[in-house]
């Protein structure tokens, strides 16, 4: 079971507590009215989906009840830090990402029940 | 037709547990969901008759009057004796939201050394003197619903549920009982 660091509750609670809330730092445009499909389909649709470091807005939605933005690892699960809904995007390109090598995927792991 | 409603406590005939965990019923109480905003807390405090805790996990008691902090602007207040909540929240002019939940909730009280054991069975919360003590409550889950849970005694604790989900979370914590007793 993950534990997730809450920065209302200023402690890590169990993933049950949490739900997910898709990517952080999404900026809705001033001009939504304005804008093309191009940039609607943008905005609204489009995600990177990257491997590695991702910012999710999660809600601690069985405990304080607050959203809250957290950077994870998509590919350890590891969660790297989190705080507070408003607060900018922290730089973490200095961060180490997890990769095949240092985690045990579920491809690996069949690879060697194999 | 009957001239008057009779009260039918959701949790009436239940009753079990184990040696060292009893598992009961709540007498009825009133309750208040309070939303409020840090500007409110003083004068809503001196209307409650006791201070709003403004920390995490944190609760504030007085004679049979529970506020539990449950977010950064959002209490349950509890009152054993049956209080007029709603009517004192009524009176403070500070800008608050406060709904009556006192029929929305039951709780179950769940004492003894096997309590804490008891409760663990079915939630992820660390209940542990020094992160959980007495005084100490929190929105959390157990098994598949939601519940408010508070520590009141050292082998005390009360679990506040939604009403119609009672009979479940009263099965799952006498199951607990029974295993942490093994
Ligand atoms: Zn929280």
């Amino acid at each position: 079971m993950l534990l997730i660091y809450c920065p209302y509750c200023e402690e890590e609670r169990s993933e049950l507590e949490f739900r997910h809330g898709g990517d952080a730092h999404i900026a809705r445009p001033a001009n939504i009215a304005d804008i093309t499909d191009e940039e609607f389909q943008d905005y609204f649709f489009l995600r990177d989906n990257p491997k590695g470091l991702i910012f999710e807005r999660w809600r601690h939605i069985h405990g304080c009840g607050r959203f809250f933005n957290a950077a994870r690892d998509t590919v350890s699960d590891k969660f790297v830090m989190s705080y507070k809904a408003g607060e900018p995007k922290p730089n973490l390109s200095g961060e180490p990402t997890a990769t095949e090598k240092t985690v045990e995927t579920y491809e690996a792991v069949e690879g060697i029940a194999k | 037709m009957a001239d008057h409603a009779l009260r039918k406590a959701p949790l009436g005939r239940h009753h079990g547990g184990s040696a060292g965990a009893r598992v009961t019923p709540a007498a009825p109480a009133t309750r208040l969901s309070l939303r409020a905003g840090e500007d409110a807390i003083g004068t809503l405090s001196l209307a409650f008759g006791l201070e709003l805790p403004r920390r995490p996990k944190t609760s504030a008691s007085v004679s049979g009057r529970h506020a539990l902090w449950l977010g950064p602007d959002e209490w349950l207040l509890i009152d054993e004796n049956g209080a007029d909540l709603m009517g004192i929240a009524s009176g403070v002019s500070a800008l608050h939201s406060a709904t009556d939940v006192s029929h929305r909730n039951t709780a179950i009280l769940v004492s003894g050394p096997d309590a804490a054991g008891a409760i663990a069975s079915a939630c992820p919360l660390d209940l542990g003197n020094a992160i959980f003590p007495v005084g100490a409550a929190a929105r959390t889950v157990l098994g598949k619903i939601e519940v408010v849970l508070f520590r009141s005694g050292e082998e005390d604790y009360r679990v506040e549920c939604w009403r119609s989900f009672s009979p479940y979370a009263f099965g799952l914590l006498v199951e607990g009982a029974e295993d942490a007793g093994l």
